[in-house]
């Protein structure tokens, strides 16, 4: 896949309208690369102008201040932001919830100070715009899907609607679970969890979360952020439900749904 | 004329224990950091007012919302009761208000008393809840003996409190007929239920049942008040500066450390080194109540111990010792002990104890996932999770003393620019991929 960075185009005189922060997970984690390469393909067939930093690119600091390491997290951000000020970025979508929380809401009392979209965001405005045309490949049409909210995505920043507005354009059955939108259940690994096991306690959270999605009868959990998609992932695994209930991240169905894949 | 004096002494008796305890509360919060109160006004006020004033984000939960809005409206307007009961103690008279308002006064007097039974059911209900049905919300390990009493205590009280004025209606009806001192109400909907059980009594007797459940009632309603300060019912009162002074901020956003910022631009040479640095604070993070903001500690104030917070929060649901209704009291606790210790005269915070590890274990803060479950659920917009963060900072900070593997997680941020350990040369290797 041909990717634009954000210094290619820079050399070449050039700017990008967008730049797709790609995170650490989406970088480097074997699952969630699929993701970024869903999302990249949906970008590149939209014919976006959008760059990424490519190795540029560092942690936002999101689980070192969540852990208490406030000078990890300021020198993460500082120098992010020394980075993309340098760009002159303006506008910025990424596919992790964390990322997209920390960048829109934690960098402006450091000096950055950008438009930040999650991809559920983007791509709702696309499929709003006309710029995402699905294609007889969809076939999620009729089938359950249930959304599980991401905590930064929904409780943390409010964004509720968006990537319920994406699996609509699928003309999918959307079926919901009883702990959704606001009083959503978090997968477990937020707050610097993924890094480290859970507490001793009588059950793991991504089991819980996991039965309460499998109880709604969906063959897709449909999920938009990376720590979502390891912790749900395993839980169905642990249910041993892998072959009949998949777990997939937004882009992945709208970019199979055009036949991108 | 002796009632006359004795409600004045009540009253000044009363003030100055009032008085004594607010100034206690003020004294203790204050122990803690202050912090600059940004936003605007506007947005304060209307959280204040939808929140407090309306309880917006009880109607999450119907049927206890509904039950609750009985007895907040019956304590709101009982309450205009309670100013004539004060102008009658002060002046010698009776029903003072009756005149002005002819017969929009029985009017008046038959709401208060469908408030009053209204108030009656909701907290028999709530005793039913609690006690019989046992929702588990109220059982939690957190909920010892005292958290559990006081609530009982508070929903009794009210009960009495409520019965007494009924009784004094009661037996002032009866008087109405027999004497022309006791100003006509008319008959009242439910205390004329209670007419045929004092109606063969004297009149003597019926008008020292009336003087009986007047004072019963007048020094019930201020002795609670004194006692409200020292139980979790002091939410009546918190709920309103808490909403008020709540974060406006995304809830994602966590609070920015500038003592920080300046070390950190220091270093990257961001900055010239030595720019004079006012309010460095002893420590990072917190400790003890006095490293944390006051708005947090006016919080744990504010807290009625509902549990909502605990009852969404996914740690706790998993059986992990987290529970953010617990922060919240253990704050409290420790103000309290606190504020016990300078009063008498000795070392405050210096008792060898501290918030964290004498009241506040690591195991504890260390289950978060910051989900924002317990913020989202309080119904006065406490959030017990900018505690657990401030904690976190001290540990993370001060002691180097985080969970091994987020230590791990650290250095690897340190050496590879991502929590994980992959060179950061291979970041962008998923576009080469397929």
């Amino acid at each position: 896949m041909k990717i634009p960075t954000l210094s290619e185009l820079t050399a070449k005189g050039q700017s990008p309208d967008i730049l797709f922060w790609v995170g650490c997970a989406g970088s480097y984690d074997e699952r969630y690369k699929r993701v970024t390469r869903a999302f990249a393909r949906i970008l590149l067939a939209a014919e976006i102008k959008f760059a990424v930093l490519g190795t540029e690119e560092t942690c936002t600091g999101d689980p070192a201040r969540r852990a208490g390491n406030e000078f990890l997290f300021q020198m993460q951000a500082l120098n992010n932001i020394q980075l993309l000020n340098g760009y002159g970025v303006k506008k910025i979508v990424t596919a992790c919830p964390h990322c997209f929380n920390t960048l829109k809401n934690e960098y402006p009392v450091l000096g950055g100070h950008y438009e930040v979209l999650h991809h559920s965001q983007f791509l709702q405005q696309l499929i709003n715009e006309g710029r995402i045309k699905l294609t007889d490949a969809n076939h999620y049409q009729g089938r359950k899907i249930t959304y599980h909210d991401s905590c930064y995505l929904g409780r943390a920043n409010g964004v509720y609607h968006a990537p319920r507005a994406v699996l609509q354009a699928l003309e999918a059955d959307l079926v919901e679970m009883k702990r959704c939108k606001s009083r959503g259940l978090c997968c477990g690994a937020g707050g610097a969890q993924m890094f480290k096991d859970a507490e001793k306690g009588n059950k793991e959270i991504n089991h819980e979360r996991t039965e309460e999605a499998l109880s709604t009868g969906a063959t897709t959990i449909a999920v938009a952020c990376p720590f979502c998609m390891t912790m749900i992932t395993d839980g169905v695994k642990a249910k041993e439900k892998e072959q009949e209930v998949k777990v997939k991240d937004l882009a992945e169905l709208i970019a199979e749904a055009q036949g991108l894949t | 004329m002796i009632q006359q004096l004795l409600f004045v002494l009540t009253l000044l008796v009363f003030g100055y224990f009032l008085r004594r305890r607010i100034l206690q509360i003020r004294n203790t919060i204050r122990l803690g950091r202050q912090v600059p109160v940004t936003g605007p006004v506007a947005q304060r006020l209307r959280n204040m007012l939808l929140v407090a004033f309306g309880q917006k984000k009880m109607f999450a939960r119907f049927i206890p919302a509904f039950l609750h809005l009985l007895i907040y409206i019956g304590f709101i307007v009982i309450n205009l009761e309670v100013l004539e009961f004060v102008i009658d103690g002060l002046a010698g008279t009776h029903r003072i208000f009756a005149p002005f308002l002819g017969s929009l006064y029985s009017v008046l007097m038959n709401v208060f008393e469908f408030l009053a039974v209204g108030v009656l059911v909701a907290c028999a209900v709530f005793l039913v809840r609690r006690n019989v049905l046992r929702l588990p919300r109220f059982w939690s390990a957190e909920m010892t003996s005292w958290p559990r009493l006081d609530a009982n205590i508070i929903l009794i009280t009210e009960m009495v409190l409520m019965l007494a004025i009924l009784k004094m209606n009661a037996a002032d009806q009866i008087l109405q007929q027999r004497d022309a001192h006791y100003t006509p109400t008319g008959k009242l909907f439910f205390s004329s239920l209670f007419i045929p059980l004092l109606e063969d009594y004297s009149t003597p007797f019926l008008i020292f049942v009336e003087r009986f459940a007047w004072w019963f009632h007048i020094t019930g309603i201020l002795g609670f008040a004194i006692y409200i300060t020292y139980s979790k019912h002091l939410h009546i009162f918190m709920a309103f500066p808490n909403t008020y002074y709540a974060r406006l901020e995304p809830a994602g956003y966590i609070s920015n450390m500038p003592v920080v910022t300046r070390e950190v631009k220091t270093m990257l040479g961001l900055q010239a080194e030595g720019t004079p640095a006012e309010d460095v604070p002893a420590h990072f993070g917190a400790k003890d109540i006095n490293d944390l903001p006051r708005t947090s500690l006016m919080a744990a104030y504010a807290c009625t111990e509902c549990g909502r917070c605990t009852s969404e929060c996914p740690a706790n649901l998993t059986g992990k010792k987290l529970s953010p209704r617990k922060i919240m009291m253990d704050v409290r606790d420790r103000l309290e002990e606190a504020g016990r210790n300078l009063r008498a005269g000795t070392k405050g915070l210096d008792d060898g104890k501290t918030l964290l590890d004498h009241y506040i274990t690591r195991e504890e803060i260390n289950a978060c996932t910051t989900c924002n479950a317990c913020a989202e659920a309080c119904p006065v917009l406490i959030n017990p999770m900018e505690i657990i963060i401030e904690l976190r900072r001290y540990v993370a900070m001060e002691e180097s003393g985080a969970p091994p593997a987020w230590n791990a997680m650290f250095q690897n941020l340190e050496t590879n620019f991502a929590p994980w350990k992959f060179p950061a040369a291979d970041r962008f290797n998923w576009a080469k991929e397929n």
